[in-house]
Formats: structure tokens, C-alpha cells, sequence
């Protein structure tokens, strides 16, 4: 199979992309973020879970949370290219939301092509959220590790790293069975079900561990099979690394332009800080290394709906790529606020530690390079 | 290649059928000579007489100049040159020779040439019956371009040209030059004026041309002087003291933005190809070179850095691609001014990566028969930095975007 020259963004991909853009710009504007996550700078502070809910239905009116649900499903079954250029806007804006989570789960849940996984992606196209609970307390990502199991219809055990758990309404969970992997449908509020908030870096979102105390469950929230789930979620990696390298883009590109327009009105020496070539420099290398993060991110959306033999190796490098970018831009862009940059009251390190989390999500630039070169040059040899 | 075929025109589709049905047809005889890395390294005759042919079949063939006007030699075609190349570049043949009178001198005539300097000409560039050198850079005029010194005065109805150029490639194989010099001394910018000024029929008269010596061992490029060449006025491109302007036509071009497409075969960076300086090469290399007890390609390190270096590659390349959706592109210049700048760094660091990856085997040259890749990744390394200086150095490409596309405060 191969792509369309134009990464299938068309005339409806445009307009949706346009109308977040300034939907964002207009709703959700740097100082408000700032004012909405970075109220308490306390150190020791508990871990908080700050989000703007009316702004979210906002943009579940919108229909932002439908635009890959399958049309059979009750979503707008539009292309995932059209999805990566909204989570490229919100990142640019930093949104605190449910969306990234409740756009992996939908996902993976089109790889599960059960009833109750069909179901659900009905659910989230009329508003429910979901994040997936399916990574482990070592950090591997690799689809067979897991602390979550199940039998006897009761899961144990605990998920860590599920991000914006305290946000979303469903668990997509993951569980280790005699026969494989399985994936079960969790809601937040079940029984014995316990979340521990942890205190992380990021401002704009947040994160848990998540105990199974002897959690029942039905045949219902049977998403995928223990002899399926592992491929549904190996199936689905492509597109949430992509995901998470749009985000990157739209952060980078919020973080370069922030830091262009502050070397117009910085003056040393009696010249704006642009004049000077230790400045200039960098951010062209920063735009160029976005301009190429971004078409990586493109066109590995763009082959997981057209050309899916090679959307594994694409995928790896947008994530690769954008990970990078996502470290140069945080790095360069607080060094070029100088004394301020360094403050809490200016904007930059939100982003900052925004893009620090999405780097190290789903593996970070080195891990991707070394997954790809499996992929492109085999294995090593032992 | 059936990518490239979804989109295209109906004319370019027929185009397209005739490009691919010409080159399965055409036999190009191998050549008796060893051929260089590209055309800016082309240092004899039997080297440049292969070439010549090469060029001169391909444009009978309708592949070069397709978007030309056809009174200028070309085909009249629209938007058809990106299909020959992309035809060209798949079907394992050579590079073109003229690649300066093609890439800069015959897209900045067509814009500010007079009619009968067009016809008389582009043909002949086209065909490579006259090859072409560029005259820009000069000793004391190098990434501060406009402070040429070469200077042209009127006697009579002709123009009277003394000076010095450098760095002049393909000047000892060349018929015409495009001139960028000077014609008024008071004003910078404003003082400047282009040319197009013959060069082979000049030799030992009024024009000498000087080898100069590469960090390669090879030569290529020259030093030209002028010592009261004569040039009618019809060969002043638009007009008197338009000379910065027009060199912008050339330089857009030069720099791979303009609106002509430059014609190109030969080489290209498709994932199968094997060619020396593209980032996919450098698998093969690593599993032929030895390191640490086992191969380079089963070095976690080495994996790592090639693996870098194919993800910058196939970024540049879609970047490309990009650059053609307006919807994708928040800026019109901003990825097009990159071409130059991220094509020859590539270039450079995949070299350097390959020579790496060669280990000790990387210290043999091509004069070495033992040289791994016939000792072409060492020349390929030096040669790159031709690039990364020609046509305006790395740091004036990274002004010139930080300036233009960012917006910020002049460097000078």
C-alpha cells in the first residue's frame, strides 16, 4: 500500500485543525495555563490534578473525542492525521485534558474488534474518557510485562505510570492470565479499586499507580482475550507514539516561537538578543529539527491508515526525532530567557516539563533508535 | 514509484509513461574512466566527454529543460521536470554535467534574459553543447557576496570587464560564465550588475582560467581573471545596477527554493540504494566492518548513530514532501530555505559516520586497491565540505533563515 502525496490532510483535516487552533488560542491562552497548574509552587506540595472540566466538555462538544471512532461505532471514522493535527494543537497549548489518554484508548480498542471494545469506542464518542493502565512498576514497555492479574474473574496487582488517571471515567486494563494477556474494562469508581496519585514533574497533567485489590469483573468488560491482547497493543503502538510525537511538535514549535519573539525584545550590549549569532543559530537548528520531527509525525500517521507494512519503523522515528527536539527546545528555550527563564513565573518551564514527561513516555529518542534498528538492520548478534 | 504516479496530471502521467519508456530503452555505455562523486569534481576530458553525452541524449529525449518554453529549447511543459527526475534518479544512470549552467544560470536568463540572449543560449545549455561556470565568490568577497570588486565599464557600445573570481567550478571546462560584478564603486547593493560573458573563446586572449587543488587531491574548481574582456550590451541581464536582484534568482535556485526545477539524475536517497553518501548505505557498511569482535552493525552504538542519521535523512525527505501542502506549512519559505543547509550537513556527518564505521580501514584512499567502497566514503567526507561552504557557508544559511522566516535582528 502507499500514502497519498498529501498526507491525506485535506480540506476537512484543515478546518478542523484551524478551528482547534484558534479555539485553543482564544479558550486557553499561556497565562491562563499558568494561572490554572502553576497556582502553588509549594515543593512539597500533595499531587494535584488541576484541569479546566468546562473546557473539556467544550471539547467534547466539539467532537474532538470522536474524530477516530469508527463510524459504525458512533464516531466521524476520519483518518488519524486528522487526530494528530488536534494533539499537535493541544500540545502548542499545553491543555491539561483527558484527550491524548481517551484518544490511546480508542486506540487500542480498535484493535480489540470486540463487542465490549466496539461498545466502548460508542461510549468515548459520546463523551466518556478512558487511559490505558498497562505498564508495569519496572517501566518496560513491551506488552508482556505486567503486575495486573487475573483469575478467577478478579484482577490483582497494581498498574503504574497511567497518565491523567484522575481525570478519565474508564481503566483500560492490562492482565496477565495462564493463557496471555488480556485487556478488561475497569470504570474509575469500580469496588476496590484504589488510586494513588503520584507527585510528578509535569504540571499540565497527572499521573497514578492503581491497586487491583481483588477487583471483579464480568465477561462484559472483556475487551480482549488473553491470546489477543498483546497484539492489540502491540497493533496500536504506532499511532500512540505518533500521538505523543505530535504533542512534542506543537509543544517544540509553542517553545521556539515564545523564545524567537523574546529575543526581539531583549536588549544587551544595546541590540536585541537576535542580532547575535549564539542565539540566531540554535533556533534555526531547533525550526528545522520541528520541520523534520513534524513530517516524520505526518507520515507515520498518515502509513498507519495507508501503508501499516511500515508504520512500526515510521512511528519509531517520529517519536525518535520528536524527542530530541523536544530536549533541544526545552534546553535552548529556558537558556534564552536567561535570568527569568530560570524563574517560576515565566511560562517556558511548563513546556519544559511538559516535553520532559512526553520524551520518556513510550520509551525515549534512544530506546526508539534502538527498536528501529531491530527493525531495519535485524537483531543483534550474541 | 507508484507513489509518485497517485497524484500526478494527466499531463504529466503520459510524461511520466514516456520518461520510463525511454530510459528502459536507452543503453548508457559504461564508461572507461572512473566518474567522480558530482559534477563540480569533473577534472578531464574523457570524464566530462562521457558525461556530455549523457546530458545531450536525455535532453533529445525531452528529460531536461521539460519546463522551458519551447523557444528557449525546452519542452513546454508544466511541472513535468520533477517527473523526469524523479524518472532519472530511478533508472541507475548518470549524473548530469552542466549542473551550474542547468541549476543557476539557465533558470535566472530565463527570468531576466532578453529574448534573443534566451534563444541563443538555453539550448545549447540544455544540450551541454556549452557547459557552464559561475562567477560569484571572489577573494575578498566570499559569504559577504555583495562586496564584489570585479568591475565592467562602458566603451562605446560594449563593456569592458577586469577582475579576479574564485572557487570557479567547472570554469576550465566552460563555454559561458554568469558574471556578478560591479559597475558602479558608491554604492554597495545598488552597484552591482550581471552578466553572462563567454569564456572558451576568450582563453589566452582576455579571459585565463587557473586550476586550483582541492583538500581531495582533485581539481575542479578555479581561479578566473579578466584582463579587458569585451561584452556586448545585450549580455547585461535586466538592466544596469539590477545585479543584486537578478543574483537572488540565482541563489534561490542555487540554494534548491526557486520555481524551476533543477533537472537531476543520477544518485537520489531511496531506502534500496547502495550509493556512497546516503544514510541506508551505511547498514551494509556496518555489516562488512568488523569491530570490537563482531561486525559495526552489531555495535549498540554504531546501531544507534546510523540509526540518527537515516532518521534525518528520511526527515529531510519528508520535509520535502511536506513543503508541497500549503496546510502543513505555517511559513511558505520556511522549509524550502532548509534544503541546502540540512541536505549538505547530512551529507557531511554521514561521512564522517561512514569513515567510522570503516575503522582503521577508513585511513585507505581511492589510490589504495585494499580501500573498502574503492576508498569513495574519505573522498566523499572531504568532499562535502564544498558544500556545507559553497553557495552561501552553513552560518550565512543560518542567518538568512533566522532573518527572513523568524524574523530576527540582522547579523550585520
Amino acid at each position: 500500500m502507499t500514502q497519498p502525496k498529501n498526507f491525506a490532510f485535506g480540506d476537512d483535516e484543515k478546518m478542523l485543525r484551524d478551528t482547534a487552533r484558534k479555539f485553543l488560542a482564544d479558550s486557553l491562552p499561556t497565562d491562563k495555563l499558568h494561572q490554572l497548574v502553576a497556582g502553588n509552587p509549594d515543593l512539597y506540595r500533595d499531587p494535584e490534578c488541576l484541569w479546566d472540566k468546562a473546557l473539556w466538555q467544550q471539547i467534547v462538544e466539539l467532537g474532538w473525542t470522536t474524530v477516530i471512532v469508527p463510524e459504525e461505532d458512533g464516531g466521524m471514522g476520519m483518518s488519524l492525521v486528522a487526530l494528530t493535527a488536534l494533539i499537535e494543537e493541544t500540545g502548542r497549548a499545553g491543555l491539561p485534558s483527558p484527550f491524548i489518554v481517551t484518544s490511546n484508548s480508542s486506540l487500542v480498542l480498535r484493535e480489540c474488534k470486540t463487542d465490549p471494545a466496539c461498545r466502548l469506542l460508542g461510549e468515548i464518542a459520546e463523551g466518556t474518557t478512558a487511559t490505558l493502565a498497562t505498564i508495569p512498576k519496572s517501566g518496560s514497555w513491551y506488552a508482556l510485562d505486567c503486575d495486573v492479574q487475573i483469575a478467577d474473574n478478579e484482577l490483582t496487582g497494581t498498574a503504574y505510570f497511567v497518565q491523567d488517571a484522575r481525570k478519565v471515567d474508564k481503566f483500560i486494563v492490562k492482565a496477565k492470565s495462564a493463557n496471555g494477556i488480556a485487556l478488561y474494562e475497569v470504570p474509575a469508581n469500580a469496588e476496590d479499586v484504589e488510586v494513588i496519585a503520584d507527585a510528578i514533574i509535569d504540571l499540565t497533567r497527572d499521573q497514578a499507580h492503581i491497586n487491583f485489590n481483588n477487583v471483579k469483573v464480568t465477561d462484559d468488560q472483556l475487551l480482549a482475550a488473553p491470546e489477543q491482547g498483546c497484539e492489540a497493543l502491540d497493533n496500536a503502538e504506532p499511532g500512540i507514539l505518533t500521538l505523543v510525537a505530535a504533542d512534542m511538535c506543537g509543544a517544540a514549535e509553542w517553545q521556539l516561537q515564545t523564545t524567537v519573539e523574546y529575543t526581539k525584545v531583549r536588549e544587551q550590549f544595546n541590540r536585541q538578543l537576535g542580532f547575535f549569532q549564539a542565539v540566531k543559530h540554535p533556533l534555526v537548528d531547533l525550526m528545522i529539527m520541528i520541520d523534520h520531527a513534524k513530517s516524520l509525525t505526518y507520515n507515520a500517521a498518515c502509513a498507519i491508515d495507508s501503508e501499516p507494512e511500515n508504520a512500526a519503523e515510521f512511528a519509531r522515528m517520529a517519536k525518535a526525532r520528536a524527542s530530541d527536539v523536544a530536549a533541544f527546545a526545552s534546553n535552548r528555550s529556558i537558556q534564552f530567557h536567561g535570568g527569568i527563564g530560570f524563574t517560576w513565573e515565566c511560562f517556558v518551564h511548563l513546556y519544559t516539563k511538559r516535553q520532559k514527561h512526553n520524551q520518556i513516555l513510550y520509551g525515549d529518542a534512544s530506546y526508539q533508535r534502538a527498536r528501529l534498528a531491530d527493525l531495519l538492520m535485524g537483531p543483534v548478534a550474541i | 514509484m507508484s507513489e509518485d504516479r497517485k497524484k500526478d496530471s494527466p499531463e504529466q502521467a503520459d510524461f511520466r509513461v514516456h520518461c520510463r519508456s525511454w530510459l528502459s530503452n536507452h543503453v548508457q555505455k559504461d564508461p572507461t574512466t572512473r566518474l567522480p562523486q558530482s559534477a563540480i569534481e569533473i577534472m578531464h576530458t574523457n570524464q566530462m566527454d562521457y558525461l556530455r553525452d549523457w546530458q545531450g541524449k536525455a535532453y533529445e529525449a525531452g528529460l531536461i529543460g521539460c519546463d522551458y518554453p519551447v523557444a528557449e529549447g525546452g519542452g513546454g511543459l508544466n511541472d513535468c521536470q520533477i517527473i523526469a527526475n524523479q524518472e532519472m534518479q530511478g533508472a541507475d544512470k548518470p549524473f548530469l554535467p552542466n549542473i551550474l549552467g542547468l541549476g543557476m544560470a539557465a533558470p535566472t536568463i530565463h527570468f531576466h534574459g532578453q529574448q534573443g540572449i534566451k534563444e541563443g543560449l538555453l539550448p545549447r545549455l540544455f544540450s551541454c553543447e556549452d557547459v557552464w561556470c559561475q562567477g560569484f565568490s571572489e577573494p575578498g568577497a566570499g559569504s559577504d557576496l555583495a562586496n564584489v570588486q570585479t568591475f565592467a565599464e562602458k566603451k562605446g557600445d560594449k563593456w569592458v570587464i577586469n577582475g579576479h573570481k574564485v572557487w570557479t567550478s567547472l570554469a576550465h571546462f566552460a563555454d559561458w560564465m554568469i558574471l556578478l560584478l560591479r559597475t558602479d564603486k558608491s554604492d554597495k547593493y545598488d552597484g552591482l550588475s550581471y552578466f553572462v560573458v563567454p569564456i572558451k573563446s576568450e582563453l589566452g586572449k582576455t579571459v585565463e582560467v587557473r586550476p586550483l587543488i582541492k583538500i581531495t587531491g582533485e581539481t575542479g574548481f578555479n581561479e578566473v581573471f579578466f584582463e579587458n574582456l569585451e561584452v556586448p550590451e545585450d549580455n547585461l541581464l535586466e538592466g544596469l545596477g539590477k545585479g543584486w536582484q537578478v543574483a537572488q534568482t540565482t541563489l534561490l535556485h542555487e540554494r534548491g527554493a526557486g520555481p524551476m526545477v533543477t533537472p537531476s539524475s543520477g544518485g537520489g536517497n531511496s531506502k534500496d540504494d547502495n550509493h556512497v553518501g546516503g544514510a541506508y548505505s551505511l547498514i551494509n557498511l556496518a555489516k562488512n566492518s568488523p569491530r570490537n569482535g563482531r561486525t559495526a552493525a552489531d555495535d549498540p552504538v554504531m546501531r544507534d548513530k546510523i540509526m540518527e542519521m537515516i532518521i534525518r535523512q528520511e526527515g529531510s525527505k519528508q520535509g520535502a514532501r511536506r513543503a508541497r501542502i500549503e496546510a502543513l506549512c505555517d511559513h511558505p519559505m520556511r522549509i524550502p530555505l532548509q534544503s541546502k543547509l540540512v541536505m549538505s550537513e547530512i551529507r557531511q556527518d554521514c561521512g564522517a559516520l561512514a569513515m567510522e564505521i570503516e575503522g582503521a580501514r577508513s585511513t585507505l584512499y581511492i589510490n589504495d586497491d585494499n580501500a573498502p567502497v574503492g576508498g569513495e566514503w574519505p573522498l566523499a567526507y572531504m568532499n562535502s565540505y564544498g558544500v556545507t561552504i559553497a553557495a552561501g557557508t552553513s552560518e550565512i544559511q543560518r542567518n538568512i533563515m533566522g532573518e527572513r522566516v523568524l524574523g530576527m535582528a540582522k547579523s550585520k
